[in-house]
């Protein structure tokens, strides 16, 4: 009685939203239909155009007019530490002019491999002392020295910016909470979907192609996790520590600079790392507005097409990226396990031996550096190069291979890219605004149907309609070959011990490289175009969605799945019935950070030739074009936003469901 | 052994001691408008009207006196609100109504500058789960309050190092919290407590986090620095056995409300509730009830020893059996008052109670 009593008030609504959405996409599919009846419903007309480009590109040059004086006193402050950085680890002090001229050298490459080495060791034992400092070694010998320097000192003097700058803006709030959910989060939200291209071009109009306007996008874009991890940190202090430093008679000040913080240092120091490995990610891609360094290598090869070179480079990105992550992340967790004491009362140097031997070791190598050559640089006879075996490689598949390659490549084009690409492009922008913001007020009411819509309509109305269309086409074919390939693995992952060990190394390396670094590999078998590009995103998409759905099995309850079993579920029932329908908000989770970061490679993938948005930026970014470049940037994120937001609320609707 | 200890818990001397804390109509109630609330009803609020207007009430209307020098233990079960009650007496949490008095000077009007002051000078506190800081080690630990107070570092270690004397923790200085066990930890947070001498020492169920043979060795730790420091010590529990063996008075918490307070002895005796005498049953009385509650008039019987009126049962049952005969129980001049026969003895330890007790 009761039961179909509530069944039958349960199935109004799901019929209801079924007949909603049938008739929503036969209206769409008429309006499709009669294109050339009501044209100004499919394309967006041309006259209509709100030149929000033009208002920013205004603004932005009157900053620039009258604001000169600010920006140009930042540059010179902060060309300051970053010059001293750049000298010493990679172009040498120059002293005096003229004839008086002489030089210091930069610190020897071979002290800071070992430095490195020490700082593994010290950090992790010897296996990460070793890994660390074979990683420079790497760089060193593989001829990657100076530009990797250069690389390095840029993130020296960034990070310690990002994370000053991170921890005021997290200390205020946490202590606000109407800053933190009014102006911190959002901002936040936003930083992280505008694309990292987007960064660019405003720096490059204020602060001119220089170090320093790499550097200063470099700690924008790194600054949110350590943002996040101070609010966090904050929050999780136990509320008894809270309470001693009260009861200890602690004044506020005191209570968060001796009490708060330093209990806080194991999240502090997570946030360090992702700060780090975000500031790399950025230097590479900065070098287009004067980073130089390694990145700047990758982008000269690339445009050359000297496909080993960029590998070359390339690689020593990924050999540095591995260092920092490793390193920074073995301190993350010495952290998290507290300190272990020392004998007291010894003299600085035995209670610091690693810092004092690396110091030393520095400080000897660079001075011997003055006078014997090998120390100062890598001795050429030293160098190895992999350029002309990449080459042979490539050449070789190339010549072998090249009609399969192109055979497979046509086809993906012809039968896939095209046909999707056509009906993108062809979809009438207003039925996805109204489609959009359908979903939305079904997942979570008239605000976010509000929300939706309202970011969708932005991308049409600045007459960027077709190339918001083309970037979803892209992005979403490309995320969901993503999540088409990463979910079963994730799934194998989830149910073998042994394929999650091989897997874990795998997925995490992929993680930590920079996204520049997916590109050069594909570009040689590919050369440019969307295949590159889809395939290049592919494989720096779909992380999230493995590790996701990985973690999503994995959690359900055990006591759950005995009960399963005890209940007489076959091993096929037990992940059909049980473990799968409970992991789908998290394996939704992950498929949501895959569209997001397919997202932020696709714009990247303008460099090797698609017609989206991203190379909207690229050409804004050539011509200096800010206003351009913000708008197409800010419709970058806008597709982010509401995939984010859709998602978000989708997940939301799901746990609440499952309790 | 019971005259080591009986001289404090005397009846009439504890009573001269003056107040050095209490609680005057103290609530804490959770929920919007939760002072207005109980300031409009003038402090006073049954259950229906704090459930009707949404609120939850964590303290109702306490009224506590803490003397100088004793150990006032507050047992009650989670959520009974001991411990928002002992936060209230620091005002780590601020109660919504009433009066808090530090000898005799309402807490809750004084100043931000002037608490900071109290705290730093005259009150100590130890927690549940040690709240040591985990980037300092152990002398660093002891000697943070000292520092915040902007003592030299010669002056605040020296301190430290004389209760790490104190709380047996020599040879540990530079250990850092995680490589302790949870009973060193603890000594650690007792030793920062004590640095700064409080004259009040506020203690939220110290012992819970420890394994119960630790927790015995603790508990008599703290009986030995009390007789050496002689403290003003609230002390929150739930374990109701710790409460007997530590405590001069219990109070015991149901539902934010003090339903009782007494010595252990008047508890168990005279229980107020069946709430109380839930938790008094399993009580080893004989270590809790003393002569003079287990006297009567004497009956002229021959005596076979003597006993003073405050001595626990447990302390002479075993010569009184043996013995056979009443012993008299005598007060402080060797005057006789009353008589404990072996029977009454005997009928308590087998646990046939009121027909002995209380007679």
């Amino acid at each position: 009685m009761t039961v179909t009593a509530s069944a039958s008030e349960a199935r109004p609504p799901v019929q209801r939203w079924l007949a909603i959405w049938a008739l929503a996409l036969a209206a769409v599919l008429v309006v499709f239909l009669l294109e050339d009846k009501v044209p100004w419903a499919v394309n967006y007309p041309a006259d209509a155009v709100i030149p929000v480009a033009d208002w920013i590109g205004g603004l932005m040059k009157w900053i620039k007019t009258n604001f000169s004086w600010l920006t140009r006193s930042i540059t010179a402050v902060l060309g300051v530490p970053l010059d001293f950085a750049l000298d010493l680890l990679a172009k040498n002090f120059k002293v005096g002019h003229g004839a008086d001229a002489f030089t210091l050298p930069r610190l020897s490459w071979l002290g800071v491999c070992v430095a490195a080495f020490l700082a593994g060791r010290a950090a992790g034992g010897w296996k990460l002392g070793v890994l660390v400092g074979g990683c420079f070694a790497y760089v060193a010998l593989f001829g990657q020295w100076t530009s990797a320097m250069l690389t390095l000192a840029l993130i020296s003097i960034a990070v310690p910016f990002c994370i000053v700058t991170g921890l005021f803006v997290g200390i205020w709030g946490w202590r606000k909470p109407w800053a933190e959910r009014l102006i911190v989060s959002p901002a936040l939200d936003l930083m992280q979907t505008i694309p990292t291209f987007a960064y660019l071009i405003p720096m490059l109009l204020l602060f001119g192609n220089s170090p320093v306007s790499a550097m200063i996008a470099t700690a924008i874009f790194a600054t949110p996790p350590m943002v996040r991890a101070t609010m966090l940190g904050l929050q999780r202090v136990p509320s008894e520590i809270d309470e001693f430093s009260e009861m200890a008679g602690c004044t506020a000040r005191q209570k968060l600079w001796r009490v708060l913080l330093p209990s806080a240092r194991p999240t502090l120091m997570v946030g360090v790392n992702q700060v780090i490995m975000l500031a790399l990610n950025m230097v590479i891609i900065a070098s287009m507005i004067g980073a130089g360094g390694l990145g700047y290598d990758v982008l000269l090869a690339l445009r050359a097409l000297k496909v080993g070179e960029a590998m070359e480079a390339g690689l020593a990105i990924v050999a540095l990226a591995i260092a920092l992550d490793r390193l920074s992340q073995a301190i993350a967790h010495n952290h998290a396990m507290g300190q272990t004491h020392r004998a007291a009362g010894l003299h600085f140097w035995r209670r610091y031996p690693n810092l004092t031997l690396a110091v030393a070791v520095l400080v000897v190598t660079t001075l011997l550096s003055l006078f014997v050559p090998g120390f100062a640089a890598v001795p050429k006879a030293m160098t190895l190069t992999t350029a002309p075996l990449w080459k042979a490689a490539v050449n070789w598949v190339t010549i072998n291979f090249f009609d399969i390659i192109e055979a497979f490549r046509v086809a993906l084009i012809l039968n896939v890219l095209n046909p999707v690409r056509a009906f993108c492009e062809g979809f009438p922008w207003l039925g996805a605004v109204f489609l959009l913001g359908l979903a939305g007020y079904q997942l979570g009411g008239a605000r976010l149907a509000a929300l939706v819509a309202a970011l969708t309509a932005f991308c049409a109305v600045t007459g960027l309609w077709e190339k918001t269309m083309a970037t979803v086409y892209l992005c979403g074919i490309s995320a969901f070959i993503s999540c088409l390939i990463g979910i079963p693995i994730g799934f194998a992952a989830s149910r073998s011990d042994r394929f999650e060990k091989i897997v874990t190394p795998i997925i995490d390396t992929l993680q930590v490289l920079p996204s520049f670094c997916f590109i050069i590999p594909v570009v040689m078998l590919f050369r440019v175009g969307d295949v590159t590009a889809m395939i290049a995103t592919i494989a720096f998409a779909v992380v999230p969605a493995i590790r996701y759905t990985n973690h999503g099995i994995r959690q359900v309850p055990p006591a759950l799945i005995e009960a399963a079993k005890v209940s007489g579920c076959t091993p096929r029932q037990t992940f059909f019935r049980v473990q799968l329908p409970l992991a789908l908000p998290e394996i939704m989770l992950g498929v949501n950070q895959t569209i997001l970061m397919a997202l932020a490679m696709i714009i990247i993938c303008a460099m090797v030739g698609t017609r989206d948005l991203g190379q909207e930026v690229f050409i804004a970014l050539s011509k200096a074009d800010s206003g351009r470049g913000i708008v197409a940037g800010l419709a970058i994120a806008f597709i982010g936003i509401v995939a984010d937001r859709l998602f978000n609320a989708w997940t939301a609707k799901a746990r609440a469901r499952l309790g | 052994m019971s005259d080591a200890t009986e001289p404090q818990a005397a009846g009439a001397p504890r009573d001269a001691r003056p107040i050095k804390l209490a609680c005057r109509n103290v609530w804490k109630l959770f929920g919007a408008n939760a002072a207005s609330f109980i300031r409009e009803r003038a402090g006073k609020a049954s259950p229906a009207d704090i459930a009707a207007a949404g609120l939850v009430g964590a303290v109702r209307a306490v009224d506590l006196e803490i003397r100088q020098g004793e150990i006032f233990i507050i047992m009650g079960l989670s959520g009974s609100g001991k411990s928002t009650l002992v936060r209230c007496m620091s005002r780590l949490v601020e109660p919504s109504h009433g009066k808090v008095e530090f000898e005799g000077k309402d807490l809750l009007k004084i100043s931000d500058a002037a608490l900071i002051e109290l705290r730093r000078h005259r009150m100590g506190m130890v927690f549940q789960n040690f709240a040591l800081l985990p980037h300092l080690n152990v002398l660093d630990n002891i000697a943070f309050p000292l520092s915040i107070q902007g003592q030299d570092r010669a002056t605040r270690e020296a301190r430290a190092r004389e209760v790490i004397d104190l709380v047996g923790l020599r040879g540990r200085e530079h250990f850092y919290p995680r490589e302790l066990s949870g009973g060193q930890q603890q000594r650690v947070g007792i030793a920062r407590s004590l640095a700064t001498k409080p004259e009040i020492w506020f203690l939220d169920e110290p012992f819970s986090a420890l394994d119960p043979l630790i927790r015995r060795e603790m508990q008599d730790e703290l009986m030995r620095l009390q007789t050496m420091l002689h403290k003003t010590i609230v002390f929150i529990t739930h374990d109701f056995d710790e409460a007997i063996r530590l405590a001069d008075r219990i109070a015991i918490m149901k539902d934010g409300e003090v339903i009782q307070t007494g010595t252990p002895e008047e508890l168990v005796v005279n229980p107020a509730t069946d709430y109380v005498a839930e938790f008094t049953r399993d009580v080893d009385r004989a270590k809790v009830i003393s002569a003079r509650s287990l006297m009567r008039a004497c009956g002229g019987a021959e005596h076979g020893g003597t006993v003073s009126p405050e001595a626990k049962i447990a302390s002479f049952s075993a010569g009184i059996v043996a013995a056979g005969k009443p012993f008299a129980v005598v007060n402080g001049s060797g005057k006789p008052i009353g008589e404990v026969t072996p029977q009454a003895v005997i009928d308590l330890l087998a646990g046939i109670e009121r027909s002995g007790a209380g007679a």
